[in-house]
């Protein structure tokens, strides 16, 4: 089976063994056709990252498939409206294709509107209105004036990229909504923006309550349980904190180089990352009482959580995990992440990681770690059985393959449940592994992971 | 449209060539269609689910496809050797004007193939994942039938219904001594058994073997009475070789069940067995049991038109009120369903989206829905129970274990929906009958 799939010699140069062959793999390009590549599309990394606005109606101009493949797919909480939980589509049918969608697009705006009072509305360009040439900019911005609204077109038209596309059309988008503020005022705050932070299961809760002990406020999420206001406030903050950079640090760059707001990459993934990160940021905000109760922050919580986590880390000491998740963010530290409870990745991938993700990677990771770029099943086949892995991270289209080849299952995707954030997800994190990893299930199987 | 109620066409195309023997398939389109309808479906049935994509990026938008479409055809042959290839196509290949057919044809001249490559136009603004599942499956048929001597199998085309019911459609085939050919199959290939060594490509399916030797076969069984002839797989092969077709519903209820039952006895010529006669006594014992309890349903049915259509089937004969069920464009469900008492306050909606079945359903007063997992948001909205069924189920496991057809699985289906609506009745009658009584008693 190995062999087949190092037919596709294409393929070669997004795979690398560190320390064994070469230490740079060619990254952030188109995936190649027939590959069975487990990336999704321009579309869907705007959707994902603008879909938790929670107060906006999120309107898909295309055909039905793409609105309802999206409808409700983040677990996303929101603390206020629940209009994000719905997913609008123009429906464009073939007399649409021929005769162009614009007044469609039109109307249903209008009606939208109309029927939920809303002050922002998101429409998403996908494959077809690319193509036919519909002008997305012009109808929402006669929309916006008609409504005296917020109506911002996202150019994500599926064929212009891959995922990574998306994020920066998102990005574009929400840049498109923030106000200028008076500068002065804003860097004197001790309020931050919170970049790369979905609140999934209430993450975006947890940090901030981190935060408010601190004495730090959070001034904007983007975009967790962010609204039209929260968004357009975003330049009054001092310090923009980014998490999940892929899909970020392009707007970090722009409201730096816009309203001179500095930005740094934090984690708050395992302890380790989650005490670093709460460090730094009082650091950043001029330390001295600020960095006083962060010290007593952590110490209060590493007493409460360590524990818990040698307890786990006992039981999962020696086991080796497989990693296949969408950026380098979440990849780093989930290796990270692993070491704290025992585990040692034996491969690691994404669908989007940037080649200076990929370099701290290989960075950490121990000689014979299998690193690869926008990898398929029969790789992820390949090398999770051919490193021994006990267990594999991914999303909801891994998850039947790790299972079927026995291993063991963590679900990192933007559905779960369960927050993976802070202390707290530390501990969510540990008990998902060996729940998974030592359940009495495998001993019905004719194999396990490993080796 | 708010929250569509349908797919689009190419994930029917996924569906259908899922159930073929050694099947893989292309869509011809952005990467993200095929990784979102994988996604979709790997969620349903637990299953891993590999589709490619030509991944067409902007320069093949611009100056044609037909090289990353090649590109995707070796790639997948390399890795997987599949016995066949369907290519469905997607919004983006059909606007800028791909011509598969011609592209496919040229392929396996050059590279001198024997392995048959399927193709179906499925546009995603062309129409429902049901038409695109019906349309595939026709496609499949068109290019796979040939001439052959007669024989005595029988061909069944296959509407979408969960694995397990194609396991109960073959035992009831085997206990009338019949032979057939299933299509599509996805019995096996979208229920794998945990197995010691995993391949790539799932066993089961549909013989390729069988789908030549459908024009030569003793009757076509079609469970579909809501589809278009002009995608209707069984009027082709009775259209093209006499093969004679019966169009039957799904067989779930009494009623549908003994349709079917009906039409293997006459294709067999035997009478049904004692064992088989029993589960349809128990059948109506189990309705007789229930019917109270039913009676206080008002249902509201949505999903695939054929499922629909027997499922509110179901209902009338159980003295369940469909209030409010689901139909596509074409019209068909609402001149197929009886007129009747129990049926005098169903309102037909054609080709809605869920913010319209939500407000039928407030209308109509259900207190039930049956359907897929999107209709969670009924019970999470306005508190009306949901019974799942269909495709997709994405909030509960087991989906692809659902039993709902012949007499055995309509028992079981009847079950669920009477088990609900007791539920709801435990829950709340002390509260109900307090509110409604005590305080005008003291």
């Amino acid at each position: 089976m190995s062999e087949a799939t190092a037919a596709i010699s294409e393929r070669e140069q997004f795979i690398a063994i560190k320390g064994r062959r070469k230490n740079t793999i060619k990254c952030d390009t188109d995936s190649i056709a027939g590959c069975v590549s487990q990336r999704a599309c321009v579309y869907c990394g705007a959707r994902v990252v603008l879909n938790p606005v929670t107060d906006a109606i999120h309107l898909v101009h295309g055909p039905v498939g793409c609105a309802n493949y999206t409808w409700d797919i983040r677990g996303s909480l929101s603390s206020g409206s629940e209009l994000y939980r719905n997913s609008f589509t123009t429906d464009l049918r073939e007399q649409d294709i021929i005769f162009g969608g614009e007044k469609k697009l039109a109307r249903i705006i209008d009606e939208l509107v109309a029927k939920y009072q809303a002050k922002l509305v998101f429409v998403y360009s996908t494959c077809i209105v690319g193509v036919i040439g519909d002008d997305l900019t012009a109808v929402c911005k006669a929309a916006a004036s008609r409504h005296g609204i917020e109506v911002i077109p996202v150019e994500s038209s599926g064929f212009i990229g891959n995922k990574s596309a998306g994020y920066r059309a998102a990005c574009e988008a929400l840049l498109k909504l923030v106000d200028p503020v008076d500068r002065r005022e804003a860097a004197a705050s001790k309020a931050i923006n919170y970049l790369g932070e979905f609140n999934l299961a209430g993450e975006a809760w947890i940090i901030k309550d981190y935060l408010n002990q601190m004495g730090v406020q959070v001034n904007t999420v983007f975009t967790g349980d962010s609204t039209r206001d929260t968004i357009k406030g975003a330049a009054k903050a001092s310090l923009n904190i980014v998490q999940c950079a892929g899909s970020m640090y392009y707007l970090a760059g722009k409201l730096e180089e816009l309203y001179g707001i500095p930005y740094q990459q934090v984690s708050f993934l395992g302890l380790d990352d989650t005490a670093q990160s709460l460090r730094s940021i009082a650091e950043a905000m001029g330390g001295g009482e600020l960095s006083d109760k962060a010290e007593e922050l952590i110490r209060r919580e590493i007493d409460r959580v360590s524990p818990i986590i040698k307890g786990y880390r006992e039981k999962l000491a020696g086991k080796k995990a497989a990693v296949y998740v969408g950026g380098g963010f979440k990849a780093i530290s989930l290796i990270k992440q692993f070491r704290e409870i025992g585990i040692e990745v034996v491969m690691v991938g994404t669908q989007t990681g940037r080649q200076e993700e990929y370099d701290t990677i290989n960075a950490l990771v121990s000689d014979g770690t299998v690193v690869l770029d926008d990898a398929n099943p029969a790789e992820l086949e390949r090398f999770m059985t051919g490193q021994g892995a006990h267990l594999l991270v991914g999303g909801v289209k891994e998850r039947p393959l790790a299972y079927k080849l026995g291993l063991a299952f963590i679900d990192h995707n933007h559905n779960r449940k369960h927050p993976l954030s802070g202390f707290d997800g530390a501990i969510n994190f540990a008990q998902e592994v060996y729940s998974t990893v030592c359940s009495p299930v495998w001993q019905y199987t004719a194999r396990q992971g490993g080796s | 449209m708010e929250n569509p109620c349908h797919m689009c066409m190419p994930m029917g195309g996924i569906l259908a060539l899922k159930g073929i023997e050694r099947a893989m398939v292309i869509v011809h389109g952005s990467q993200g269609c095929s990784t979102y309808m994988r996604r979709h479906i790997a969620e349903h049935f637990n299953e891993p689910i590999d589709v490619g994509s030509s991944s067409l990026n902007e320069k093949g938008t611009i100056y044609g496809g037909e090289a990353n479409l090649r590109q995707a055809l070796d790639n997948i042959s390399k890795v997987y050797q599949p016995g066949l290839i369907g290519v469905v196509t997607t919004c983006l290949a059909e606007t800028i004007g791909e011509d598969i057919a011609r592209i496919v044809a040229d392929y396996r001249q050059e590279r001198k193939l024997t392995m048959p490559i399927v193709t179906a136009n499925t546009p995603g603004y062309g129409g429902s994942h049901t038409e695109g599942y019906w349309l595939t499956l026709r496609r499949l048929v068109e290019t796979m039938a040939i001439a052959t001597e007669r024989h005595n199998k029988v061909n069944v085309f296959i509407p979408g219904i969960s694995p397990a019911d194609i396991r109960e459609l073959k035992r009831l085939f085997a206990a009338m001594d019949l032979e057939y050919m299933l299509c599509p199959d996805i019995a096996d290939t979208l229920d794998r058994p945990y197995l010691a060594s995993y391949s790539k490509l799932p066993a089961g399916g549909t013989p390729l073997a069988d789908l030549y030797r459908m024009g030569g076969a003793a009757a076509t069984i079609e469970l579909g009475v809501t589809l278009d002839s002009n995608v209707s797989p069984g009027k082709y092969l009775k259209d093209t070789f006499g093969v004679p077709l019966y169009s039957v519903p799904i067989p779930i209820g009494i009623q549908n069940t003994d349709a079917f039952m009906g039409v293997l006895e006459s294709i067999s010529g035997r009478k049904r067995p004692a064992d088989i006669e029993n589960e349809r006594g128990r059948l109506i014992d189990a309705m007789i049991d229930s019917h109270k309890y039913n009676f206080a349903g008002r249902s509201a049915i949505f999903g695939d038109p054929e499922l629909v259509y027997a499922v509110t089937q179901l209902c009338l004969e159980n003295g369940i009120r469909p209030v409010v069920v689901t139909g596509d464009k074409s019209g068909n469900l609402s001149r197929l369903l009886p007129k009747s008492e129990m049926s005098a306050e169903t309102v037909v909606l054609s080709d809605p989206d869920f913010d319209l079945v939500q407000q039928q359903v407030k209308a109509g007063g259900a207190n039930i829905a049956i359907g897929h997992s999107d209709g969670r948001f009924l019970t999470e909205r306005d508190h009306i129970p949901l019974v799942r069924l269909g495709f997709p189920i994405h909030d509960r496991v087991g989906g692809q274990r659902l039993l709902s057809v012949g007499y055995t699985g309509t028992m079981n289906l009847l079950d669920r929906i009477t088990n609900t609506l007791l539920t709801e009745k435990h829950q709340h009658y002390r509260q109900d009958m307090y509110q409604k009584y005590y305080s005008k008693s003291s």
